[in-house]
Order: C-alpha cells, then structure tokens, then sequence
C-alpha cells in the first residue's frame, strides 16, 4: 500500500495551499537540505560522512545464507555482519537472531525493563513534515501548556509512580523556545528522577542550558538518513537541515547531557538502509564519546489525524523484529527502546528478546492526563495528538504485565550528578 | 583443624566488620530473589547496592529487599568523575546505607571498564571523609599500590569485563596484586562460574563479587549454593597451601643433577 502523505484542508487560504502545493510538486522551490541555516551551529565532524560512507556501499540483496550464518557465529559482530542480520537473508533466520539477542540483553540487562512515559507539552510546529500530525500545514487543535497547565500534568503523571520523563514538543521555537522547555525541565525534575527531552535540535549552548535546567538526555530522530528521501519529506521550516540535524546528539553531548538516543522513523525509505545507518550513526557516536549512554529506537510511521492512510508499508513487525535482534547483537550495551507505536503483543514479545525501555501511560497529545488517566472529563483545554497510538496500556498494567512475563520492571536506575 | 574450624577461624575483616562469608553479591542486575538466594544459599552477608536505583520512590525501593545484618555496599555506578563518585557516596550515607562504599568509576558506555586515575583521586577523597572505601579497578600493580596509599580497604580488581561471565582474563596480574599487595583482593566482575570463582580463591583472593553468574543461572538457588561450596573449597585450599602439582607427563626418573658429585 503506497503512502499518500498529502492533505489539503479547508482551513488554509488560497495563497498558502498554492504554496504548500508548490512546494510539494516543485523541487526548485524547496531549500537545499544540505545549507545550515543563520543561527545553526556547525560543529567539526566526520561521522555523517562515515556513516553514509558504509549505507551507500550497502546492498542488502548481495548478502547470502552463509554471510548470516557466519554473523551468528561471530562473538564480536562487525559491520559486515550487521549488514548481513539487516538484509533480506536473515529473515530466515530470524529465531536463532532472536536467541543471540536474548543473551546479549541478558549479559548487559540481566532481566529488566525500564518504564517511561512521554509528556508533550506543546504541539505548534514550523515545518512541514508530510507524514507528520504535528505538520504546518496539517489542521489540528494547536495548544502550548503553560507552567501551571505543565505543573499539574506532571503531577497526575508522578501520582501514577512513574520516574521518568520525556518530554516533547512540536518545533517551533517561537512558540516553545529553549526558555519555555528549559522552565519545563526545572519543574520536572522537581516530580520525576529522570528527565528526557525530545525536542528540535539547538545548538550546544543551548543543550547545555536544559542540561542545567535538569534535562540529562536528548533524543533525537533523523527520521531518514537517505538524504534524497529526506528532502522529499521534509518541505519547509529549520528540520529541512539535513546534517544539523543529523549532528544534534554529537552538540547535546558537547552540552553536557549524559546520554542520546538516534532513531529513523521506519517506513519512510529503504528501511534496511535506515537501520544499518542508525545502528551506525550510535556506533560511531559511542566510539568518540565512550562515556556517554547510548540509547535506539525503533519507531514505524503510524496514521495521523487528517490522514489515516500512512502506514509503515514494507516494515511488517517480522521486518522489525529483524532490525531489533541485529540492533541487540551489534550494540549490546545500547538500550532500545520501544514506544507505544507498537501492538501490545509485539512490545510483550520483544521486551524478552532485546528492547530494554518501554513506554506507558502514554498519550501523543497536549494537556489531556488527566482525562486519559482519571477518566474523568477534564475541563482543562486539550490539544491533538501527533499520531495514533497502539499499545494503550497504563503504567500499572504496564508494570504488572512486564511482571508476568518474568521480567523486573525499573522505574529508575539514575542519578542526576 | 576441622572444615568448620578453619571457616570460623578465617574471617574477613573489612572497615572493622568481620564477615565469615566471602561471597559479595554485586548490583548489576537486581530483584528480589536473587537477594534472597544470595543471603540465604550463597551465604552472603555484604550486598552491593546501586545508589541510583535505590533511589527511588515508594514502588521497588531496593533498600526493602535487603535483610537484616546484611551489610549494604552502596556503589557509586553511573559516575564519570571522582566528584561525581564523592557525590554519590554521600547521598548513600544520607539515605541511610552507612559508611561502606564501593567506588565505580566508569568513562565508557561499552565495557564498563573503570577510570583507574579517577578511581584513586576519589578512594583518596572519600577515605579522608570517613568513608570504608573498596575500589573496583583494572588489575594493575602501581595503581593498587597508589590506591593503598589512598586510604582504600581493599582492592577489588575485575576478572574480565562485567557482566561477560568469562571468568579470569586478567589472572596473571590479579595474581601479581595478591602477592604484592597487602590489602584484601576481591575479584569483581567477569566471574562466570563457581569454578572460576574456586580458582581465584584458590590463588588467595579475599573474596569474590558476583551478580550476573547468578542472575542469570537457570535454578537460582542451586547456583548460589554452588558458588558458595565453591568459595569455600578454594579458600580452603587456598588456607592448606596447595600440594605438588604434577605437570603433564611423568619426572624424569634420572635426576638432572646426578651428575653432581659433592
């Protein structure tokens, strides 16, 4: 089922549909992914060039049963042999690359989980993202939380036991700037253990800043890492920089935080490439920053609001269950996280094989816990959501759940020093 | 002297505290039953705690799982520093868990490997403060020799890396800090097996720490059980001083040195 990621809607006025339409249909209209903008840092670094370096030379069909066999065998897995778990002819072997997985998570995990629950604080957004719900263009409720508004959310959320957070907005820095999430972080470490951020890239300065204000960990998802894909996709605003993007965990780093997490949104391009770029992009990343903590996740396009057409095409959960056992058996050490994008079965499946972090609790939109935990109508204004959710479990069914399978739920394994 | 003589006799004495057991339950992976299978199987009466996940609110405080006269061994994982490691002590000593402390220094995300110069700046900081401190460090000679000067109580060298199950890769220099060094040597990390952990006392460890071997062992309180008759068999032989070992293949029956006339 191809994608159709194109939404007009009635709301936008005749010159600003010309001009989302231009851009969608005339490339010469859009910027050039690859020119930083007035205000983007550059840093000095080689690892987009090394990581585009191996997915460029990648063909996932030239990899054979043998190339497979030999990766499984292998007590230290090469790049090589990432590539051949990531191509078509692991598929088969897709057991045996789960059990390797298993222990490698077992050696460096032993048997436990750790529980999070996303906060989106504010969901106005700048660009235009054609698969995204938060998109420019795209007609939603837009709403920005303020203090007292963030302050009681986070309070129904730390009522719940959860001890950690992440928080997220939409990008736009006119409407959430570093300040507002900064005021953001301070109150959240005054609820929560852990405080994780999800928001458009800023420069180091300015990671350090939210590092300060009690942020410790910055995820950031380069959605494709095939830049020609990625210009497609990525029409108008400050996301459309394709590299400074791609250099936000090396800045947060630089900033101080303690840990990063990278991901590519799977679906959106040749998802095998993606994987092994991702895979790569935290390798080369842990090579030149040993110290810190390295984190993946394994998003899949999900349906949108005004658009329940998207769907993650050719990555079914087989497809990711791949990439998560390769991703296991070439980073032992990383954590893997796996988000409520997924079925229930599914996240019950893989946290015993390889994810290490699951989400609960969870809701995409804006100012609406307490609705989605009390169930009762809250009266407190509400804003859309940035896609549809799969796995909607609370964060006591979530415990109790990872529980039965045998597995220790963590709330916490952290210290803000 | 009988076997039970020989236990009893043969304490170890750490920061004051005499401990017959010599097994140390490590923190990597926790839950409740493999504390319970430490305490009671292994024998453990010293369990390492991990100050960051103790400190947690009311849902799975780690603090509840430990019995009583067990000795808590807060550790200072997750810091990169020395100050970060002196931070983290004394927030243990605020929560209650006493004055042990084991120090773990780490600047690498992949192994887990410790920062040795680190590691000693903080030993040396946190035993000027009171602290009984026992730190976890890459078996070398001169930094176990500074880290005695430091103030520490012990040295805890790894056997291999942690969490890898592959038993003594570092043998020969643990050795060297057994017969060099005059503080306690507890292996740490990488001890896969009880056989393994009977080799290391059987060289004159002072003790083994262990986590992951258990955690991960099918019948968790059959392995507990094995990893402390293991311990004590080669504390044991360790104690009775081990006999002529035979080399592979027969002496030879003409002396070398017959033809020696005086």
């Amino acid at each position: 089922m191809e994608n159709t990621f194109f939404v007009d809607s009635d709301a936008l006025s005749p010159a600003v549909l010309e001009k989302k339409h231009r851009l969608e249909t005339d490339p010469s209209a859009r910027t050039d992914i690859m020119r930083y903008l007035d205000g983007m840092e550059q840093i000095d670094s080689d690892l987009l060039d090394r990581v585009l370096e191996q997915v460029n030379r990648y063909d996932p069909t030239q990899y054979t049963d043998r190339d497979v066999r030999n990766a499984l065998q292998h007590e230290t897995c090469s790049i090589e042999d990432l590539k051949a778990l990531l191509s078509p002819a692991a598929e088969p072997f897709l057991e045996q690359m789960a059990q390797k997985a298993r222990l490698e998570t077992q050696k460096h995990f032993g048997n436990t989980v750790y529980l999070f629950t996303p906060l989106y604080i504010a969901n106005y957004c700048e660009n235009y993202c054609v698969y995204c719900g938060f998109n420019c263009y795209n007609h939603i409720h837009r709403m920005k939380l303020n203090m007292e508004q963030i302050e009681h959310e986070m309070q129904v959320i730390a009522e719940s036991g959860m001890e950690e957070i992440l928080l997220l907005t939409g990008e736009s820095r006119g409407q959430s700037g570093p300040e507002y999430i900064g005021e953001a972080c301070k109150l959240a470490r005054k609820y929560f253990r852990m405080v994780g951020l999800e928001i458009y890239p800023v420069n180091t300065e300015e990671y350090r800043y939210l590092h300060e204000c009690g942020a410790d960990y910055v995820t950031v998802f380069q959605e494709t890492y095939d830049a020609a894909r990625y210009e497609q996709l990525h029409l108008l605003g400050h996301k459309r920089v394709f590299p400074y993007r791609f250099h936000a965990q090396e800045r947060a780093l630089r900033g101080g935080m303690r840990g990063v997490a990278a991901a590519a949104l799977l679906g959106l391009s040749d998802f095998r490439k993606d994987a092994l770029a991702t895979a790569l992009h935290v390798h080369f990343l842990q090579r030149k920053y040993p110290h810190a903590e390295m984190s993946l996740s394994c998003p899949r396009l999900r349906p949108i609001i005004n658009n329940d057409r998207i769907n993650p095409q050719d990555v079914h959960e087989t497809q990711l269950c791949q990439i998560i056992c390769a991703y296991r058996i070439f980073l032992p050490f990383a954590g893997i996280t796996v988000s409520s994008r997924e079925s229930e079965s599914f996240r019950n499946g893989i946290v015993k094989i390889a994810a290490t972090k699951v989400s609960a609790g969870v809701s995409t939109g804006i100012g609406d816990h307490e609705s989605k935990y009390t169930g009762r109508q809250s009266d407190r204004p509400e804003g859309d959501e940035q896609f549809e959710i799969s796995d909607d479990r609370s964060f006591s069914r979530m415990y109790r759940d990872i529980e039965q399978e045998g597995l220790q739920p963590v709330l916490n394994d952290y210290l803000y020093v | 002297m009988n076997e039970k003589a020989i236990t009893m006799q043969d304490a170890l004495i750490l920061g004051g505290k005499t401990f017959t057991s010599r097994f140390i339950l490590g923190s990597g992976k926790y839950s409740l039953k493999l504390i319970e299978a430490a305490v009671r199987d292994a024998g453990a009466q010293m369990i390492t705690l991990a100050v960051r996940r103790a400190n947690t609110k009311e849902h799975e405080n780690i603090l509840d799982y430990i019995p009583e006269g067990v000795t808590l061994l807060p550790n200072t994982s997750g810091a990169r520093t020395a100050e970060e490691a002196v931070r983290i002590a004394k927030l243990a000593r605020e929560l209650g868990c006493g004055n042990f402390v084991k120090v773990e220094i780490m600047r690498d995300s992949k192994y887990l490997l410790p920062d040795n110069q680190e590691t000693i700046r903080a030993t040396k900081l946190l035993a000027n403060d009171g602290f009984v401190v026992m730190p976890y460090m890459y078996p070398d000679l001169n930094v176990a020799r500074d880290l005695v000067n430091a103030g520490a109580a012990a040295v805890m060298p790894l056997a291999s890396p942690i969490g890898s199950n592959k038993g003594l890769a570092t043998r020969e220099f643990i050795q060297i800090l057994i017969d060099e060094i005059d503080l306690p040597i507890i292996v740490d990390a990488g001890i896969g097996r009880p056989s393994q952990a009977c080799e290391a006392m059987e060289m004159g460890a002072a003790a083994i720490m262990a986590n992951t071997a258990l955690a991960t062992a099918g019948d968790l309180p059959r392995m507990a059980m094995a990893f402390r008759q293991a311990i004590e068999a080669g504390r044991n032989a360790y104690l009775s001083g081990l006999g002529r070992v035979l080399v592979r293949g027969a002496a030879a029956s003409d002396p070398l040195t017959g033809f020696l006339r005086d």
